[in-house]
């Protein structure tokens, strides 16, 4: 259940261009939140929440992680936030990740910011003695961030769009290269999560997808998507952010 | 009367707090934050005679202080409406209001005569006035001539009060006020939300899909107060004021300018609990002015 909760930040630092990773302290929510669900942030002085995946959970420590990019007005302001401050928060938001008890090998296809979530997501199937293959893809060199945590989940690869980190290119341009896999998870830009979902259509998958949102809590309907079937739609913020990768048209 | 009470066509609000069209679903969402017996009124999202997907997104803007939102009356049409979300809101102590909608003249007064057939629904509320979608809607709210054929035939086809809500759209909202409590409106409900627009500078192009939305949110509260100020002093009807209300003092402010209700949309997104915590202040404000009841406070800022 969502909860209207003041979490206090214990610390606040750059881990890439423009990307900061905030650790919160609250006990509600690092009791409850499960991989793929986000936080409503309040932002003082502005009308609208930000919405702001779960990037981990130490349920002992009470402690939630965030990672953020700083953007427009919104992220900025969220960016100077020193440790300290209490936020005003609601979730833990949205469902989280579907997990089949029968994978025994996932396959988690991060870009740039969507990279967040699944971090959380890994480290709750590889505790499962899941085995985890991650494909992380950045702009650059100066925007990678979390390869080492991928790291001790398994076998992760790196690509960046300029070649100046890992390998040149896309995800999709390293999918082929990759063994058998059960599931994949993935979370990144709308074209990246279509090119995916073009490349195995048939491969069971799951997408977490992100848009601009008002309540934060379904009652607005400002972020809706289409239903593959075209009969209907879904909330993203309630019914998601995670969906079937053949539930929604992208 | 207790001091929060006020009476209204078809409406006996326990107090005069209720959350905008639009802003609060069915309440579904709300429910599991606090009991909706709490509240004065509900006016339920709007209903279409049939199922309406809405506008693609982006949806929404953040401005200063207010947003844009081009929904586009997304709506699981009124048939639905009535068999799955009017029974919910029945389960709460608090009155219902319908927000009705349409395209054409005779779908409104379908819409309209569909909601005679539920006990739970208290009031219309007579959507003239949304800026969103292609037809219908804002062309009855900005032609005085229309928006009076729209009243008088929802108010042929229903048997409940019916509120229209007017849009600030308009060069003379009181031509617009006095139109349709003249075609028979029981009261008004103002303002709807002011058309907008925001370019997004990475694309350079306008950040809503439907480019143009209807701006909200404090914002806009100082256009609320000016057209209900003028506009009560014209009516002999009563008017629900809404536009960018946040606290229990913008509730005061528009009780003084005439409103006799008011009805809290954005800041629901902002603090789900805001409605509830308005009603929870509202007696501490009357006293700290020197009001004792809000029916004492009703346009008591008007000037005759």
């Amino acid at each position: 259940m969502i909860n209207k909760e003041q979490v206090t930040i214990l610390s606040s630092k750059t881990i890439a261009l423009d990307t900061f990773e905030m650790v919160l302290n609250n006990h509600y929510i690092s009791q409850h939140a499960k991989p793929g669900q986000f936080l409503h942030i309040y932002v003082e002085g502005h009308t609208l929440r930000r919405p702001i995946s779960i990037a981990n959970v130490d349920p002992e420590q009470e402690t939630i992680t965030v990672l953020f990019k700083r953007m427009g007005a919104g992220t900025q302001k969220i960016a100077t936030y020193q440790p300290g401050m209490v936020l005003d928060v609601l979730g833990p938001s949205g469902n989280g990740f579907y997990i089949d008890s029968n994978d025994s090998t996932v396959l988690l296809i991060g870009g740039g910011i969507g990279v967040p979530p699944l971090y959380f997501l890994g480290k709750t199937l590889a505790k499962q003695g899941r085995k985890i293959i991650s494909v992380l893809g950045f702009q650059s060199k100066q925007h990678v961030f979390y390869e080492q945590e991928f790291k001790a989940l398994g076998e992760t690869i790196i690509v960046t769009n300029d070649g100046s980190f890992g390998e040149q290119g896309f995800v999709t341009d390293v999918m082929d290269s990759l063994g058998q896999y059960d599931c994949y998870y993935s979370c990144g830009p709308l074209p990246m999560l279509q090119a995916i979902t073009a490349i195995v259509p048939n491969q069971k998958g799951y997408i977490s997808l992100e848009e601009r949102m008002g309540c934060g809590v379904g009652a607005c309907f400002a972020c809706v998507i289409p239903t593959a079937d075209e009969a209907g739609y879904r909330k993203i913020c309630k019914d998601g952010p995670v969906f079937s990768a053949k539930e929604v048209t992208l | 009367m207790s001091q929060l009470a006020v009476n209204l066509p078809g409406l006996n609000l326990k107090n005069p707090i209720m959350p905008a069209s639009g802003c609060f679903g069915f309440g579904r969402e709300y429910s599991e934050f606090y009991d909706l017996s709490k509240l004065g009124a509900i006016i339920m999202k709007a209903a279409t005679g049939s199922e309406r997907f809405g506008n693609r997104t982006p949806r929404v803007a953040e401005t200063a202080s207010g947003m844009l939102n081009a929904i586009g009356l997304q709506n699981p049409g009124v048939e639905n409406i009535i068999k799955h979300e009017v029974p919910f809101l029945a389960n709460y102590n608090t009155s219902v209001i319908a927000n009705v909608a349409g395209s054409t003249l005779e779908e409104y007064e379908h819409v309209a005569a569909a909601f005679n057939d539920t006990e739970h629904v208290h009031a219309l509320e007579l959507n003239i006035s949304c800026p969103n979608v292609k037809e219908g809607g804002i062309q009855f709210g900005t032609d005085p001539e229309m928006a009076a054929r729209v009243t008088e035939a929802v108010k042929r086809a229903s048997n409940l009060p019916v509120y229209v809500k007017l849009s600030p759209n308009v060069s003379d909202i009181l031509s617009m006020a006095k139109a349709v409590e003249d075609a028979g409106a029981d009261g008004l409900s103002m303002i709807n939300t002011i058309t907008g627009m925001q370019i997004h500078l990475p694309s350079g192009k306008p950040l809503l899909a439907n480019k143009t939305g209807g701006l909200s949110g404090p914002a806009i509260k100082p256009v609320a107060i000016r057209m209900i100020y003028e506009v009560s002093q014209e009516v002999s009807i009563p008017i629900i004021g809404m536009g960018g209300i946040t606290t229990a003092e913008d509730v005061l402010e528009f009780l003084l300018a005439g409103a006799s209700a008011v009805a809290v949309g954005t800041a629901n997104f902002q603090n789900p609990f805001v409605c509830v915590e308005i009603i929870d202040e509202l007696p501490h404000v009357l006293s700290k002015y020197g009001y004792e009841s809000i029916t004492d406070v009703i346009g008591k800022g008007v000037s005759v």
